[in-house]
């Protein structure tokens, strides 16, 4: 049996769902963070094995802009979570309803 | 027949990991779990040639980024969510929806096999540092640039939405 892309593209999907699953169902704030840094990895996975498959470095590339985007998005979404904290001593989302008037 | 082996290995503890990261209990244990998943990407990635990604996904994924969950969910000192009552249909609605995302993602998959260019070069393309930095520094210079502008951008909007504010 050949290791191809697909195997690497199947678990990539499986990853993604399994992060999806996660943000659907959670209400803590940060495991929904956590589970949107899980979806980010699937994707790289895309990238990468696309990139072994093709032979171009590009997608490992896209990798590593995808990874300080991450980072970016980290810091500013736990930052926003402490924001939250202070103001409803809570990261429950069920609980938050700043939009609704 | 070595190669497959390692897949499977790392493949199933990374579905494990990330299962386990969305049924913990505690936010802590699910960032252990996360940090698992990591590490097994990064040693699929290493198997997949790209030597440099995988060092950098365990320096700043695994190293950096987990270390900022963790100090935050230390930093807020959060007691246990309470359980959730009377929300089941909560619970079926976002796994049909969950599996819903899967059943499209693996028939585009299934479909468009056959419509991918065939792998024309594999394993031409070095993920060793000097390569990636080769290109990193050339082709990709301009965005190289503005990550370090978005970088920035991201560290002054951390410090300011973070900031005690006295109302």
């Amino acid at each position: 049996m050949e290791l191809t892309l697909s195997w690497y593209l199947s678990l990539s999907a499986v990853l993604f769902t399994i992060g999806t699953l996660g943000v659907l169902l959670r209400r803590n704030a940060i495991v929904v963070f956590m589970s949107i840094e899980l979806m980010l990895n699937a994707v790289n996975i895309t990238l990468v094995a696309f990139s072994r498959s093709m032979g171009d470095v590009a997608g490992q590339m896209l990798v590593f802009f995808v990874m300080a985007v991450a980072a970016a998005e980290a810091a500013v979404g736990l930052a926003i979570v402490i924001a939250l904290f202070r103001k409803k001593e809570t990261v429950d989302l069920s609980r938050f309803n700043l939009f609704k008037f | 027949m070595f190669s497959q082996l390692f897949f499977f290995f790392f493949a199933a503890v990374a579905i494990a990991s990330g299962i386990g990261l969305i049924v913990s209990r505690s936010p802590v244990s699910g960032a252990l779990w996360l940090v698992l998943n990591l590490f097994c990407v990064a040693a699929l990635y290493i198997t997949m040639n790209a030597r440099f990604i995988g060092v950098i996904q365990i320096l700043v994924y695994a190293g950096a980024i987990m270390v900022l969950f963790l100090f935050v969910i230390m930093l807020l000192n959060l007691a246990a969510l309470p359980k959730m009552q009377s929300v089941n249909w909560r619970l079926v609605v976002a796994f049909l929806l969950g599996m819903f995302v899967l059943a499209q993602l693996m028939y585009v998959l299934a479909g468009s096999l056959d419509l991918l260019p065939e792998p024309t070069m594999p394993d031409a393309a070095s993920g060793s540092a000097s390569a990636l930095g080769q290109e990193l520094l050339t082709r990709y210079a301009l965005p190289l640039e503005i990550t370090g502008i978005l970088l920035l951008v991201a560290t002054i909007g951390a410090v300011l939405l973070a900031r005690r504010k006295f109302e």
